[in-house]
């Protein structure tokens, strides 16, 4: 996982990064390669909401990976955004979609998609946002 | 809420989560603005100004701005259990314009900020989002120092739709910045009421 950066700086093509980079990991490797969720449709939005689905096992078992577990973990208290999720995982999007469609396949959490734009303003909903932000 | 990819719990149908852009040239304070009005501290990459990226990015005019944002930022504004705005600072630069596409997909609206000074910088910004039929609004945020125009004369430098609302903000102030996005949520009503009214008569 850790590369030996010691060499790093002599080699005039990598100079891209260096001791301050720390190790570095292919971020792909977390997910087998693969590159696309194993769930057909869309791809999971940003703001599409991740929540722990009720009466799944705990996170321990041996079908889930550490990152995996991270990422049920990060969801359990509240529902998150994909985006939260990559970031409080500190791993790209990318991978964070192909966990998550692992973690739906097990049924450990459920991805609900945003509302598509055409249904967005929903008048009541609007206006409860900007009674909402003239609250805050 | 559609249950796209598994069943949906009536908790879940009940959330929904909006999407707002905050686009605009480099150094112009998306992620101040983003970070002035979250609730969450603006989660982001952000990268210190390299060599190789300063023959890149263009930073005359913009003289205190020492690192850019080379990812996505965003921010996070919760109106209620279940019901919360997402605020997404877009890339600045051309070379992340893939990401564009992305985070406009499903976005209620933008906001486009503009700085006098370099109003040419968030051309591409408006141009973008009038393409895709997004509902903006121009937000000129007001920098120290640099002189003061009207909005009317903005949206006329601009070449704006009629309609299209021009708002004066200081990105850095959380009321100023709620005022923005106030007028954006009440403009994106509009678009959508009278899209919908074009669309049955």
């Amino acid at each position: 996982m850790t590369e030996d950066h010691k060499g790093a700086r002599s080699r005039p093509d990598s100079q891209w990064y260096d001791h301050e980079a720390g190790p570095l990991v292919r971020p792909y490797a977390v997910t087998g390669g693969r590159t696309s969720p194993g769930t057909t449709g869309v791809p999971f939005d940003l703001i599409a909401l991740v929540t722990s689905a009720a009466g799944a096992p705990g996170a321990d078992d041996g079908a889930l990976g550490p990152e995996h577990r991270m990422l049920v973990d990060l969801c359990r208290a509240e529902p998150q955004s994909v985006a939260e999720l990559a970031t409080g995982a500190d791993l790209p999007v990318g991978v964070v979609r192909v966990l998550l469609g692992d973690l739906v396949v097990l049924g450990r959490v459920t991805v609900s998609r945003p509302v598509p734009p055409a249904l967005l303003p929903d008048e009541r909903i609007l206006r409860e946002v900007i009674e909402g932000l003239r609250a805050l | 809420m559609v249950p796209e990819h598994s069943d949906a719990t009536d908790d879940e149908s009940a959330a929904l989560a909006l999407k707002i852009l905050v686009a605009g040239g480099f150094g112009v304070g998306k992620t101040t603005l983003v970070g002035a009005v979250s609730e969450i501290k603006p989660l982001r990459t952000e990268e210190l100004l390299s060599e190789a990226g300063q023959s890149v990015d263009d930073v005359g005019g913009v003289d205190h701005k020492a690192t850019t944002t080379v990812a996505m930022d965003f921010g996070r504004i919760t109106i209620r259990s279940g019901l919360s705005l997402y605020l997404f600072g877009t890339p600045g630069q051309d070379r992340f314009w893939f990401l564009w596409d992305e985070l406009s997909q499903g976005a209620l609206g933008a906001v486009v900020l503009a700085d006098t000074r370099r109003l040419e910088d968030c051309f591409p910004a408006v141009d973008y989002f009038e393409h895709r039929r997004i509902p903006f609004v121009v937000a000129v945020n007001c920098f120290a120092g640099a002189r003061r125009y009207a909005a009317q004369d903005v949206l006329r430098a601009l070449d704006l739709d009629r309609g299209t609302p021009v708002v004066l903000c200081d990105a850095r102030d959380r009321d100023s910045g709620k005022e923005v996005l106030i007028r954006l949520v009440e403009y994106a009503g509009r678009v959508h009421t009278a899209r919908l009214l074009d669309s049955v008569s």
